[in-house]
């Protein structure tokens, strides 16, 4: 194995393997990419790559692996576990350059994207033909397939239709041994073991997607939005219980809290019931006589939930304004503080109300403050800590706060991450869910993907005991200092 | 070898070097060792384990068989929307899982890759490990989960399952739809496929081009979308009792030939004609047409062999490969499955 004795030897390699229009090496390029939309966390990579073909990736990926150099693949961005923080001297490939939708067959549904493509493109080019790419996540106007492979993304109707997992049904990939496979395939059945099914999710160890085949759905002939609002968080969260046992299956039940609210009403002007300290926002989907008759139940259903205030949208302008409230709330809450963390525990969905009353107390007692918008029919929770990172010790509060509910999600039955991944962020409480002979397999099967540990080193397991460094001991360039994991 | 308990599941595994897990067998060829391979019936380790109805998810232990849980389930107004087939003949969950076979309600949510969550399982190493979670979404950790469904027991024995399950439609209307022939089959399929109604069902069968459809909602929505469909298409509505055993005979595979060989192959709408072709220029070959055309399942007399399949599929029953059609084979794979069964203990991927 030889190796670039550095960065700028890196950089001359790529250049001369790539083509140098493919390469971003001058440092105002580089320091965009020195984070994700987890701003908390900072790395500066070698060198960026923006490849224009697949071959141009597999061959980058080939070089990575050749070296022993670390990359991360990344789309837009939008991680909000980390999941696309670069390693310190290692290459970023960014894919947005990869942004075809290579098949988009009407007949058969499905479509066959390239990983650049923006979620959002999917819907808009399958519209015409009355179809739809169901998974939504907020980002989804800039956010790519590849990263929503990657990260299993949800969104806010995962409850109908659940992740991005089940959404995807073959996928070409190359991996971080410079192996290129292909993984299921265009029928909506499997045979064998599921490989896409491992692969999505894998936030980006095992490597990176090529090219994506999508089912794509009949878009909903019918919606019935309703919002209601509630005098205690909690009421809202018992609400949601009850709407989810009555065996009514509702496309998405979204929560916003008080301060989700106030932002969202300063952001984008939206108008919520006063004196409400949660809303809740529930959505009905299908053909217009099923919705009709699922709407009489719904109405009960909140009567009895002792709601402040019922408003169900009366039109498609009205239910796109709760939509839009609900999407901007994340970065409106931003808005409301210099710096925010989310976090995306789940817990049952029976203990909603007091999951969210006890985090309401920790965020009194602890003197931060905490804003819960959130994807309340899968009882996932979308905790926003604010803080100030210019405060000497912001960051390890609110820190300290996600770690408490973290664990209470645990406790509960219910789990670290629901849509965002372990990332870089979560990674010390992935043994909080998986005890070490459990957490031992996880890193067996990462290994078979990558058995130098490269292709995104430093997410998802705990630091220090990475596989990289238990199988090969320090890279050379670590040992030089030159690179360092994360 | 059946044991009733965990630990004895992990005794049972370390005691033999070669080992087949099986459910009740209702999948035979899945279910037959090769020589030199001990089979580990799951089928004492059965029960429901943990459900918590308004959760809408359940944990059972692998050899709970499906008519045990669709009467638990069912008493709360629940089901597994994909219908886990061979429920009648005896099937588990854990063979249903490892078979990573779904019935005709597969259509409008999706099969068991999509329903399941967690797992344990016993890996080659004789290792009790869990996989997954027990809530409806999670992202935490690979998901094994799925990587397990149509495994076929390769890479350990299942022990204990976690689903979501979905409120069960309060009725369901079942119409037979008539095409001209199998091409006219496929524009029918797509028709109903993209059209408003949200199936429940769209299946098709092979010897006359028909195609069933099954609607589930209130009572009060079935009967204009019913209408509708029916003013729109040629056929007619089955009456409930017919409705019944049509779906009986395809969940039970009873249109099979008794005693012969069954295979499912993986196919899109547009390869249905080719697939009946297929079919019909076997000697005495019955088929079925699944999930809107996305699975052919192909049965043969007994001793009868399928022929080179264009599309890569799974024998059900009946002697030979396990694996038929074109087969895709990496590095990866192997290496996935050292992982898991380090020592080969349990069938490689290819056998």
């Amino acid at each position: 194995m030889s190796v670039p004795p550095d960065p700028a030897r890196i950089r001359a390699e790529l250049a001369a393997l790539l083509g140098p229009g493919s390469l971003l090496a001058d440092e105002a390029p580089l320091a965009a990419y020195e984070s994700d939309a987890l701003f908390a966390f900072a790395a500066r990579p070698a060198a960026v790559i923006a490849p224009r073909t697949a071959d141009e990736v597999v061959a980058a990926v080939r070089w990575c692996h050749r070296h022993g150099v670390p990359f991360v693949a990344r789309g837009s961005g939008t991680s909000l576990s980390g999941g696309a923080l670069p390693v310190a001297g290692g290459i970023v490939i960014t894919l947005n350059r990869l942004n075809r939708i290579l098949r988009l067959d009407p007949a058969e549904r499905i479509a066959v994207v390239e990983p650049g493509v923006v979620n959002l493109a999917v819907t808009l080019a399958a519209q015409p033909y009355g179809l739809h790419y169901a998974p939504d996540p907020s980002s989804q106007s800039v956010c790519t397939i590849g990263g929503n492979v990657a990260f299993n993304a949800g969104g806010a109707h995962c409850l109908k239709y659940g992740m991005t997992s089940n959404h995807v049904l073959g996928l070409k990939a190359v991996l971080a041994t410079g192996e290129v496979v292909e993984f299921g395939g265009t029928s909506r059945e499997q045979v064998g073991p599921d490989w896409t099914g491992l692969f999505v999710g894998n936030e980006g160890l095992f490597g990176i997607a090529l090219e994506v085949t999508l089912q794509l759905l009949p878009r909903a002939e019918c919606f019935h939005t309703v919002l209601a609002g509630y005098a205690t968080l909690e009421q809202a969260g018992d609400a949601v219980a009850a709407v989810i046992a009555s065996g009514l299956l509702p496309g998405a039940i979204e929560i916003m809290e008080q301060l989700a609210l106030q932002a969202a009403t300063a952001a984008v002007h939206a108008d919520y019931p006063p004196g409400c300290e949660a809303v809740l926002i529930v959505e009905l989907e299908g053909p217009r006589e099923v919705v009709a008759a699922d709407r009489v139940r719904l109405e009960t259903i909140l009567a009895a939930s002792r709601p402040v205030e019922v408003r169900p949208a009366r039109d498609a302008a009205e239910r796109l304004a709760i939509w839009k409230g609900r999407k901007s709330a994340f970065s409106a809450v931003g808005r409301l503080s210099p710096d925010f963390i989310v976090q995306d525990g789940v817990v049952p969905r029976r203990r909603l109300g007091e999951a969210l009353r006890r985090i309401q107390a920790w965020s009194r007692e602890m003197g931060i403050r905490c804003a819960n918008v959130f994807h309340a029919g899968d009882g996932n929770l979308h905790p926003l800590i604010l803080y100030d990172g210019r405060e000497p010790d912001g960051l390890r509060r609110a820190e300290e706060l996600a770690g408490r509910i973290l664990r209470m999600c645990v406790e509960m039955g219910g789990s670290i991450t629901g849509e965002h991944g372990v990332g870089v962020e979560k990674r010390d409480y992935l043994p909080v869910m998986f005890p070490p002979e459990e957490l031992a397999l996880l890193r067996r099967v990462r290994a078979a993907f990558d058995p130098a540990g490269i292709a995104n080193p430093g997410k998802m397991f705990p630091e220090g005991i990475a596989p990289a460094l238990t199988q090969t001991g320090l890279h050379p360039l670590e040992r030089a200092g030159v690179i360092s994991r994360e | 070898m059946s044991p009733a308990t965990l630990e004895e599941l992990v005794a049972a595994v370390r005691a033999h070097p070669r080992v087949l897990p099986v459910g009740a067998g209702t999948k035979a060829r899945l279910a037959t060792a090769a020589p030199g391979f001990t089979p580990l019936s799951t089928r004492a380790l059965r029960g429901i384990v943990e459900y918590e109805p308004d959760e809408f998810t359940f944990t059972a232990r692998a050899g709970t068989p499906l008519t045990e849980l669709a009467a638990v389930l069912g008493e709360r107004g629940q089901y597994l929307p994909f219908d886990p087939p061979l429920a009648a003949a005896g099937a588990t969950l854990g063979g249903t899982v490892a078979a990573g076979l779904s019935g005709p309600g597969r259509w409008r949510f999706g099969g068991v890759r999509d329903f399941i969550l967690g797992a344990r399982f016993v890996d080659g190493e004789g290792r009790l490990l869990r996989v997954g979670g027990k809530v409806v979404k999670n992202a935490a950790g690979f998901d094994l989960p799925k990587f397990f469904v149509g495994s076929a027991g390769c890479c350990g024995v299942l022990a204990e399952l976690t689903f979501k399950v979905f409120p069960r439609p309060a009725a369901t209307r079942t119409l037979r739809l008539t095409a001209r022939d199998a091409v006219d089959q496929v524009r029918l399929l797509r028709a109903c496929a993209g059209g408003r109604w949200e199936l429940d069902a769209l299946e098709a069968t092979v010897e006359e081009p028909a195609v069933y459809v099954r609607i589930g909602a209130g009572e009060a929505a079935l009967g204009p979308l019913v209408a509708e469909m029916l003013a729109r298409f040629p056929g007619r509505e089955l009456t409930p009792a017919e409705a019944a055993d049509l779906w009986a005979v395809v969940s039970g595979f009873t249109w099979a030939h008794p005693g012969g060989a069954l295979a499912k192959v993986l196919l899109t709408s547009g390869e249905v004609p080719a697939f009946v072709a297929w079919v019909r220029a076997q000697e005495a070959g019955r088929g079925w047409i699944a999930a809107g055309g996305n699975a052919g399942y192909l049965s043969l007399p007994p001793g009868g062999a399928p022929a080179v399949s264009p599309w890569p599929g799974v024998r059900l029953r009946g002697a030979g490969s396990r694996w038929l059609g074109p087969r895709r084979t990496a590095a990866v794979m192997t290496a996935v499955k050292r992982a898991l069964d380090p020592a080969g203990r349990f069938p490689e991927l290819e056998d």
